[in-house]
């Protein structure tokens, strides 16, 4: 069966449809069918949703889907769980976790989201301090997480937690999945600056977990969180954006619809945004380009300080373009959102909103390191905490 | 929204680039060594004529013009790789001036008469208006690209060759790009054409979007120059680079440079492609590689410390050549003002 053809992949698309017609078919019914049909992610093996193809055939099952009105898995509302955990599972799982996992994650059956920053660990992940001490065959499990989105909506999560303190800090964690629907799991929203609650705080108290949930052997769990990471990165550097993309977009509206706001400052700074963000889109372009022709580009992490400095110069931008609107806020109302909209909302939201990204999915300053040290290879960090055991750490 | 839609180009060097490029950086590594560069600022140039020869040779002063007319029929892509490549090394040519800007100009006129001379590389050709100047306009006085063969004047509407003129280099911020004043008084002119002034700004609009990737050369060669001497100089009992001060301001410089690059790389392919929007890629282009390379020059003084500020670092070389580059053919801000009006964003009626 591997090594379908564009025809003959479109042809499978076609006889889905014949055998589930969307408009007569029951939504979770489709998404089974098309699951088990090999569809639903074309790279993935056969039997867990693929087909064993290259990832760029998946357009072809996407169009045909798109243009007959299928429904489709609804991918915003668990980006988590088809981002991160499938392609971990993947990668790490048993025969018999990707048998469990897969389906219902795609189907959107199951959100799932990421326990992995602490309190006390942000940028230095691998000091996280969640305990899971093993007890017969299962797991239990202490600790507090932070900075989880979608946790409210979450039915499973993949845990980093600290399963043998005697060993340096990367080498005592293990890697799991956790039931969200434990009693012992607490989720309580995050209030941030923008008045609304996209995160969550997840307290674990006793949390018990099947030994046959962990991923990866006992202490391989910076390994396995690694592979989740680089995940993140390629489902971040693998898009193309059209021309005035984002923030840009919104500030440019702003100026063509209201001419009578304009100074010759505000212009200066409008002309040097969108400058920066065609550059920003053509280097994207070039990236995905390098990624076509088999060369890695190193340039993600360069790539996501610029996003985080456009963003802020431009959302600050638009305050100042607006001038006595730009003193009006929507509304300072505490909501859950499910997925996060950096360009939603009104003008001071995404002022605000903008200041995250420069902290989340890896600090600006911890960004640079990495372009310093992996890139122009630079002397690293000097690292005083790297052969201690982890409980020997001052904290 | 903006007039133009982006263009599907590929932003990655092909075989036929590489291996140009690789020509190109041999014969500079040869005839214009750093050392031998710093002479043009003690009245010592024993590097132009050894390098335009040895350019001759490979065929570069050809590139843009057709093959019927001895040229090699390339594009602005292969043209846009010898650039950055004089750009990294500081090196002074008539290459931008006259197989550039003077060769598109006269192939938007569909010259017969000058080109096959500047095909083979006999000729020097250079267009007669202000150093700043992104579009046509008057002929000017004080130019670059000169001394020259052939002069292109511009007056009124009406573009005239002009030979033996006479051309005094004077001192310039930047040596390798020699600034002359030029006396047509004599000399012998021609008319090309009685309505030169879109191949004029075509000339000059390709030779902004190319000198882009001088620009990126000129940066490249700092960013490189500065991280491998950062990893050598140790102050405090320890290479410097492991600051993380230093460590950081390297790293968005090379991010800086990166964009760079593609920006550079699209513009010279929608010229090369003639796409609708090459003239919007150019504006970003020189607004944007522009900048980047005097902030990397500027940096890569600063972080030289001491040996940075000295006559025989080659940092001043690269320091004077991208400052004036980013006046050349139009500074950041003048390719804004034409951005602006391309994707409709103006400013305030004044």
């Amino acid at each position: 069966m591997p090594d379908l053809d564009e025809k003959a992949l479109a042809r499978r698309v076609e006889e889905l449809l014949a055998a589930y017609p969307p408009e007569t078919t029951d939504r979770l019914d489709f998404l089974h069918a098309r699951f088990d049909a090999g569809l639903a992610w074309v790279h993935f093996p056969e039997g867990l949703g693929g087909l064993g193809l290259p990832r760029s055939m998946q357009p072809v099952v996407e169009k045909a889907l798109y243009r007959a009105g299928a429904p489709d898995n609804d991918p915003r509302r668990n980006g988590i769980g088809l981002g991160m955990a499938a392609p971990t599972i993947l990668a790490f799982g048993t025969d018999e976790q990707k048998q469990r996992y897969l389906r219902p994650l795609w189907c959107g059956e199951e959100v799932w989201c990421q326990l992995f920053s602490e309190p006390g660990a942000g940028s230095d992940l691998a000091g996280l301090a969640t305990r899971a001490v093993l007890d017969g065959d299962t797991w239990i499990v202490n600790g507090q997480k932070v900075w989880t989105s979608s946790a409210h909506i979450a039915d499973r999560a993949i845990l980093v937690a600290r399963t043998d303190p005697d060993q340096p800090k990367h080498a005592g964690l293990s890697y799991f999945v956790v039931d969200m629907h434990d009693p012992g799991v607490d989720v309580r929203p995050l209030r941030q600056i923008t008045g609304e609650a996209e995160f969550n705080e997840v307290f674990l108290t006793d949390v018990r977990i099947p030994d046959a949930d962990r991923l990866g052997e006992v202490g391989e769990g910076w390994k396995v969180a690694n592979a989740t990471l680089s995940s993140e990165r390629v489902a971040i550097g693998g898009g193309a954006f059209p021309r005035e993309f984002g923030m840009i977009g919104k500030v440019a509206e702003t100026w063509r619809s209201r001419p009578g706001l304009r100074t010759p400052e505000t212009h200066e700074r409008l002309l040097r945004g969108w400058v920066d963000t065609e550059v920003a889109r053509i280097t994207a372009n070039r990236l995905r380009q390098k990624l076509a022709a088999g060369v890695p580009g190193p340039e993600g992490s360069a790539m996501k300080l610029s996003f985080a400095r456009i963003n802020q110069e431009l959302s600050s931008l638009e305050l100042d373009v607006l001038a006595d609107d730009g003193l009006r806020y929507e509304s300072w109302e505490m909501r859950r959102p499910t997925h996060v909209d950096f360009t939603g909302r009104d003008a001071g939201y995404r002022y605000l909103r903008a200041k995250g990204n420069s902290i989340e999915g890896g600090t600006s300053e911890i960004l640079r390191n990495v372009v310093a040290e992996r890139i122009l290879g630079l002397p690293t960090e000097h690292r005083v905490d790297k052969d201690v055991a982890w409980k020997d750490l001052p904290r | 929204m903006t007039a133009t839609a982006p263009a599907d180009v590929r932003l990655l060097a092909d075989d036929v680039e590489t291996d140009l490029r690789a020509s190109v950086r041999k014969a500079i590594d040869k005839h214009a060594p750093a050392e031998r560069v710093n002479g043009l600022y003690d009245g010592t140039d024993d590097v132009t004529a050894p390098l335009w020869s040895a350019f001759v040779e490979l065929g570069l002063p050809g590139l843009l013009v057709p093959e019927d007319l001895g040229g090699a029929g390339a594009t602005a892509v292969e043209a846009a790789a010898v650039l950055e490549e004089l750009g990294r090394a500081a090196a002074p040519s008539s290459y931008l001036t006259s197989s550039v800007v003077a060769t598109t100009v006269l192939v938007a006129l569909g010259d017969e008469t000058v080109l096959p001379g500047l095909a083979a590389g006999e000729l020097t050709a250079a267009v007669a208006v202000r150093p700043t100047a992104l579009r046509h306009g008057p002929a000017a006085t004080t130019i670059v690209g000169a001394p020259a063969d052939v002069l292109l004047v511009p007056e009124g509407d009406a573009l005239y060759a002009v030979r033996g003129a006479t051309a005094t280099v004077v001192p310039s911020l930047d040596m390798t790009r020699p600034l002359a004043d030029v006396d047509l008084d004599g000399a012998e002119r021609v008319l090309l054409s009685s309505d030169a002034s879109a191949a004029i700004d075509r000339g000059l609009m390709v030779g902004a979007g190319l000198l882009a990737a001088e620009q990126v050369g000129v940066a490249r060669w700092a960013l490189e120059a500065t991280v491998a001497y950062l990893k050598e100089r140790r102050q405090f009992g320890r290479v410097v680079g492991g600051y993380q001060a230093l460590k950081h301001r390297l790293a968005d410089l090379y991010a800086q440079v990166e964009q760079a690059d593609a920006a550079a790389r699209y513009a010279a392919a929608t010229i090369a492609a003639d796409d609708p929007d090459a003239p919007l890629a150019v504006a970003v282009a020189a607004s944007f590689c522009g900048e980047t390379a005097v902030h990397a020059t500027e940096e890569a003084v600063q972080l030289h410390g001491g040996l940075g500020m000295t006559w025989e670092h080659p940092a001043h070389l690269h320091l004077k050549r991208a400052k004036s580059d980013e006046l050349l053919l139009g500074s950041p801000e003048a390719h804004r003002a034409v951005l602006a009006a391309l994707v409709d964003l103006p400013g305030p009626r004044v």
